[in-house]
C-alpha cells in the first residue's frame, strides 16, 4: 500500500491524543497513512482550515459540524463527523472569590453532584454569572446551559463568554469571568496557577457526552471513501491502544512534547487517569470515566447524540427543532463509521440511535454480532432525550 | 435601537484587531491609502466581542493566528452582541478572495449584506499587508535558524580543533566529510558531536 499523507488540524488539548497517537505510535502508518498534524491557534482556525481545504481532517468540537449544518456561525460548509474522538473530559471551575463564598455557604466540593453544586451556585451568586467557554458552539456551552437551565437559572442571570483557553486562567484572575468550562489541561492549569477551584467534571452533568469528533468535509468523504475508511480505522486503533492502562505513561510523555501540548506530563496524567487536583491546596478527586477514548463504544458517532446537540442549539437560536434534529442527525456519519470498521470486526451496535440519558449502569446491548458494552449516559436531572420525539 | 443597515455609499467603518502597535499602524496606512474609511484599532483583547459590538463596524480584520479570533465567533450569532450578525465573508460570492485571505493570514468578518464590490478593495489591501508580515516572519525565522546552525557548527569546530589539534579549516573539512559520508547535513553532524560531548561530560 502506497503511503498517503493527510493533513489534520488539532488544538493542543489532552483529547487530541487519538490523532497524535495515531501518527506517533504507527496506527496511521499501518493503514498506509502519514498524518501531517497542524497545531491550530483557535477553533475558528481549525474549522476554516478544514472548510477551505487547507487540511483534510480535523479534531473538532462535536457541536461545530452540527452548527454548520444548521447554518449557525460564520461558515456553513458541510462537514461529516466520521467518528467520535473523545467522550467527556471538560471541567467546570470557579474563581477563588466564588469558591470562598461556596465554602462559606457550606458547600463541600465533592466534584460529583451537579445538582448540589448548581443549587449552591445559584444561592451564592447575587449578580449575573459570567462564565468563560472556549467557543460559542461547544459541548461546554451545551453542558452549562443544560445544567443551569434545568436548575431554573434564567438565561439573563448567566452570561456565557468566549475566551481562548490559554487566556482563561488570566481572565479568571482579572475578574473578567466568575467561572469557566474548559477541556484539559486548561482547568488544571488554572488550579496550578492558584486562580481557580474545580467544581465539577462535565461528566457530572451528562455522563457520556461526545466531546470531540473526527471531522472531514462531506464532499471529501464522498470522493475519497478509501482514505476516509483508512483514517477512521487508524483512529479506532489509536483509541483502542489509548484505553489500555499501560499506555498512560507513554501517552502523557508524547502529549507533553513541545511540538504538541508543551505541558508537564504530571498535568496531563490528571486527565488521563481521571484523578483531578481540584484546588490550590491539593485536594484530589477520582472521577470514573472522566475522559474516555474507547470504552463503552466511545468512538461510535450516535445519530442521537447529534440530534440532542441540534435540538438544544435550535431551541436557543429560535430555529425549528424538528428540522434541526433531522439536519443534525445527518452530520454524525455512523454509516461511514460502520463501513470503515467492518474489516476489523470491531463491535457495532445494532442501531445507530439510542435514547440519550437512559443507561443507568454499565450494560450489555444486542449488537450486529454478539453484544456490546455501553456505559452510563445519564443526565444529572434524570431526563431522557428521545431523538424520534422531536 | 434602529436597524443598522450597512451604508450603501457612506464611509465604511473598519475595526482592526491588532496588539502590536507597529503592525496596526502599517495596516491602517495600507487601508487608508487613497480611501476614506473610518478605521479603529483595538489593541486590548479583553471583552473583544463587546468592544467590537460597541463600534458596530462593517468589517473586522484580525490576524488568523490570533487565538482571540474565537471570541469574534459570538458576533455571528443572531442572539449575540451585534444587532446585525456578521459572517466570515467567505461563505458568499467572494470565495476566491477568501482563500487568498486565509493564505495571507488575515480573517475578515463582514456585516451581513455588505456589497462585495465595497469589500474587495479593503480585502485586497489587507491581504497585501498581511502577506508582507508573513514574509517578514518567515525571513526572520530563517535568519534565526541560520544563526543557530552557525553557532552549533562553530562549537563543533572548536571541539575538533582542541581534541585533534586541527586548524579551523581542517576541522570544518572533517565535519563536511563526515556529513557527506553519512548523507547528512553538516549541522546535523555538528549537533551530534556537541550532544555526544555533552553526554560524555
Amino acid at each position: 500500500m502506497k503511503t498517503v499523507t493527510l493533513s489534520a488540524a488539532y488544538i493542543p488539548l489532552v483529547d487530541a491524543a487519538p490523532l497524535i497517537v495515531a501518527q506517533e505510535m504507527g496506527f496511521a502508518e499501518a493503514e498506509g497513512l502519514s498524518l501531517d498534524l497542524v497545531k491550530a491557534p483557535s477553533w475558528s482556525s481549525v474549522r476554516d482550515m478544514l472548510a477551505f481545504g487547507r487540511v483534510d481532517a480535523a479534531h473538532l468540537l462535536s457541536p461545530v459540524p452540527v452548527a454548520m449544518a444548521l447554518g449557525l456561525g460564520g461558515v456553513t460548509t458541510r462537514l461529516a463527523a466520521v467518528s467520535v474522538l473523545s467522550v467527556n473530559g471538560d471541567v467546570i471551575g470557579v474563581s477563588n472569590a466564588l469558591a470562598d463564598r461556596l465554602s462559606a455557604a457550606g458547600f463541600s466540593f465533592d466534584f460529583a453532584d451537579a445538582k448540589a453544586a448548581g443549587e449552591a451556585l445559584c444561592r451564592v451568586v447575587d449578580k449575573p454569572l459570567r462564565i468563560g467557554v472556549p467557543f460559542p458552539f461547544s459541548m461546554h456551552v451545551e453542558l452549562l446551559t443544560y445544567w443551569l437551565g434545568a436548575l431554573g437559572m434564567p438565561p439573563d442571570r448567566m452570561s456565557v463568554r468566549t475566551i481562548p483557553p490559554p487566556l482563561m486562567a488570566q481572565a479568571l484572575a482579572d475578574g473578567e469571568v466568575d467561572a469557566f468550562c474548559v477541556g484539559e489541561p486548561w482547568g488544571s492549569i488554572a488550579v496550578e496557577q492558584g486562580v481557580g477551584t474545580l467544581l465539577l467534571p462535565g461528566s457530572a452533568i451528562w455522563a457520556f457526552s461526545p466531546e470531540k469528533v473526527l471531522a472531514v468535509r462531506e464532499d471529501w468523504a464522498e470522493t475519497e471513501p478509501h482514505l476516509t475508511d483508512r483514517l477512521v480505522r487508524a483512529l479506532w486503533q489509536a483509541s483502542h491502544w489509548l484505553s489500555r492502562p499501560d499506555s498512560l505513561i507513554t501517552t502523557a510523555e508524547i502529549l507533553s512534547r513541545r511540538a504538541y501540548l508543551d505541558v508537564p506530563t504530571e498535568i496531563i496524567d490528571r486527565a488521563l487517569e481521571g484523578r483531578l487536583v481540584i484546588s490550590a491546596r491539593g485536594d484530589q478527586r477520582q472521577v470514573p470515566h472522566f475522559l474516555e477514548f474507547h470504552a463503552g463504544l466511545a468512538t461510535f458517532p450516535w445519530r442521537s447524540q447529534a440530534a440532542w446537540i441540534a435540538d438544544r442549539m435550535a431551541a436557543r437560536a429560535g430555529l425549528n427543532r424538528g428540522l434541526a434534529v433531522q439536519a443534525g442527525r445527518a452530520v454524525f456519519r455512523s454509516d461511514l463509521y460502520r463501513r470503515a470498521l467492518k474489516p476489523l470486526g470491531a463491535e457495532m451496535p445494532a442501531a445507530s440511535e439510542k435514547l440519550e440519558g437512559a443507561i443507568r449502569e454499565p450494560m450489555t446491548q444486542a449488537a450486529v454480532e454478539g453484544a456490546v458494552q455501553l456505559l452510563p449516559d445519564l443526565f444529572f436531572d434524570g431526563r431522557i432525550f428521545d431523538p424520534s420525539a422531536s | 435601537m434602529p436597524d443598522r443597515s450597512p451604508p450603501a455609499s457612506g464611509r465604511l467603518s473598519i475595526v482592526v484587531v491588532e496588539k502590536d502597535r507597529d503592525r496596526a499602524i502599517q495596516i491602517v496606512d495600507a487601508l487608508s491609502a487613497g480611501n476614506d474609511y473610518d478605521i479603529a484599532v483595538i489593541g486590548s483583547e479583553t471583552g473583544l466581542a463587546r468592544q467590537i459590538a460597541q463600534r458596530a463596524p462593517d468589517i473586522v480584520l484580525i490576524d488568523i493566528d490570533n487565538p482571540s479570533r474565537d471570541t469574534l465567533e459570538e458576533l455571528t450569532l443572531a442572539s449575540g452582541p451585534l444587532e446585525r450578525p456578521v459572517a466570515m465573508f467567505v461563505s458568499g460570492a467572494a470565495g476566491g478572495l477568501a482563500k487568498q485571505a486565509i493564505e495571507a493570514g488575515v480573517s475578515a468578518y463582514v456585516v451581513d449584506g455588505l456589497q462585495p464590490e465595497r469589500l474587495k478593495p479593503v480585502l485586497d489591501a489587507a491581504i497585501a499587508r498581511f502577506q508582507m508580515f508573513r514574509r517578514m516572519r518567515t525571513e526572520l525565522a530563517e535568519t534565526r535558524k541560520a544563526l543557530e546552525e552557525r553557532k552549533v557548527i562553530d562549537r563543533a569546530k572548536g571541539m575538533l580543533m582542541k581534541a585533534r589539534g586541527l586548524g579551523e579549516e581542517e576541522a570544518y573539512a572533517l565535519l563536511r566529510k563526515a556529513a557527506m559520508d553519512q548523507g547528512k547535513k553538516v549541522v546535523e553532524v555538528a549537533e551530534a558531536l556537541v550532544t555526544a560531548a555533552r553526554l560524555l561530560g
